[in-house]
């Protein structure tokens, strides 16, 4: 009893990301490509937080993110922590930072951009950080955070 | 410049700027050279724009140059369905540069991302429409002697204009004191008063037509449209405010210039026409020009 109930609450080697958005989760899931990994992964959701309401939270053993790689997650999830976990030990705490250009993850506002209209992966340069603006590389129209909507 | 694309009037330096304006120059005094022989040049007007893509061809044929291409995507096989990435793909095969009309924004950021040859942008729905700009910084430059330190007034549309948005980020680089001319509704977007603030640049901003023009240096007007209205008796109660008549134009500056990107409908009253202050007929000649030093420079000839 005990050893299988270790194998879902505990990993020896790996990341925790908690604190995220119970809406988001899926959300991180894709972002990270998380459904391509073959390691152990734990996902629970719409866990009680005091902070956020219903959160999710995701733990990756034997899985370590470069910041690059992590920031991408801050569009949909910006209060994120990452707990990085050695030897059952939690050795580093991290948060999430929106990196200054986002590729592939979010779509354009503007309905009559060429990334709305054929396949084109999309890019967008960070023009504001504390409330998220997106300038689209391709026809330069700015995406409000209120109107981010994740492909 | 050689193989650089011309997608977004802010690719170019304030120096590639100038540049190309002293190239215009050049051509304008010398119009029929023999320069572009043996090259081929694709004019791909996926939405029609007869005064643009004749302006392009003028400037090719003028320097000897051979034109591919179409001007209504619907004789094309963009109307069968083929991607703009897979007509690029194409034309850069044949095409030594590639001129692009298209009614999507960003499509020319695209086609030159895709392409093996230089784009210039001529017009990608509302987005940009850099060679316009830069004919009209030739008008400015050919009737103020310079680009440095002028009163430039903007009038009428400047919400949605482009061609006045991108003007005034290309003369930002030359000290320039804006004036905006609008009604409420139409009012210059807060991103490009925020960039004149971080840049340091005055601009005033004001609904009466009249008021200022003795300080103004250049007038660039623009079309108030009836759909850009949300309230049609707004647009009733201001349509008239934003016509230009030449009784206005008494005790402007002897050199003040009247600028339009045109078609003009009736934001410029006929009778300006004769004034010395009306440009907008030379401006659009000086296209040509402007148009022959962008492609030859771009192509490294120049
Ligand atoms: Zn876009």
């Amino acid at each position: 009893m005990k050893d299988k109930r270790l194998s879902v609450s505990a990993i020896k080697e790996g990341t925790v990301i908690d604190h995220i958005p119970a809406s988001a989760l899926f959300k991180v899931v894709s972002i990270l490509n998380l459904d391509k990994l073959d390691t152990m992964i734990t996902i629970g959701n719409s866990l009680g937080s005091s902070k956020l309401g219903k959160k999710g939270i995701i733990k990756l053993s034997k899985v370590f993110f470069k910041d690059d790689e992590i920031n991408k997650i801050a569009l949909v999830a910006p209060c994120a922590k990452l707990n990085i976990i050695r030897d059952y030990d939690v050795v580093e705490k991290r948060v999430v930072e929106i990196p200054d250009e986002i590729i592939g993850i979010a779509k354009c506002v503007n309905p009559i951009c060429i990334t709305n209209n054929e396949k084109v992966t999309t890019r967008f340069e960070v023009v504001s950080k504390s409330e998220v603006k997106l300038k689209c590389h391709y026809c330069e129209k700015i995406t409000d955070q209120d109107n981010i909507v994740i492909i | 410049m050689k193989n650089k694309n011309l997608v977004s009037i802010t690719d170019f330096t304030r120096e590639e700027y100038l540049r190309i304006l002293e190239l215009a120059a050049e051509f304008e005094a010398k119009p029929r050279q023999d320069i572009l022989n043996g090259y081929v040049i694709s004019t791909l007007f996926f939405e029609p724009s007869t005064r643009t893509r004749l302006s392009f061809e003028t400037a090719i044929n003028g320097l000897g140059g051979r034109v591919v291409g179409f001007s209504d995507s619907g004789a094309t096989s963009a109307s069968k369905g083929e991607t703009l990435h897979d007509t690029i793909k194409m034309v850069s095969n044949y095409a030594d540069l590639i001129v692009m009309r298209h009614p999507l924004e960003g499509s020319a950021r695209l086609a030159s991302e895709v392409s093996s040859v230089p784009v210039v942008n001529a017009g990608d729905g509302a987005n940009q429409h850099p060679t316009q700009t830069l004919l009209d910084m030739y008008s400015i430059m050919k009737t103020q002697g310079t680009l440095e330190n002028l009163k430039i007034f903007m009038v009428g549309d400047l919400k949605y204009g482009r061609t006045v948005h991108s003007l005034l980020q290309a003369m930002s680089k030359f000290n320039p004191t804006f004036y905006f001319i609008s009604p409420d509704e139409l009012k210059m977007p807060p991103t490009y008063k925020l960039y004149l603030d971080k840049t340091g640049l005055n601009y005033i901003e004001g609904k009466d037509l009249t008021e200022f023009l003795p300080e103004a240096d250049i007038i660039y007007m623009t079309r108030v449209q009836q759909e850009r209205f949300t309230d049609p008796i707004e647009y009733e109660r201001v349509k008239n405010a934003y016509i230009l008549r030449r009784e206005m134009l008494e005790g402007t500056k002897e050199t003040m210039k009247v600028l339009h990107p045109l078609p003009r409908v009736n934001e410029i009253h006929t009778d300006v026409d004769a004034s010395p202050h009306a440009y907008y007929f030379d401006q659009a000649r000086n296209g040509v020009y402007v148009r022959m030093a962008i492609l030859t420079s771009i192509l490294g000839i120049k």
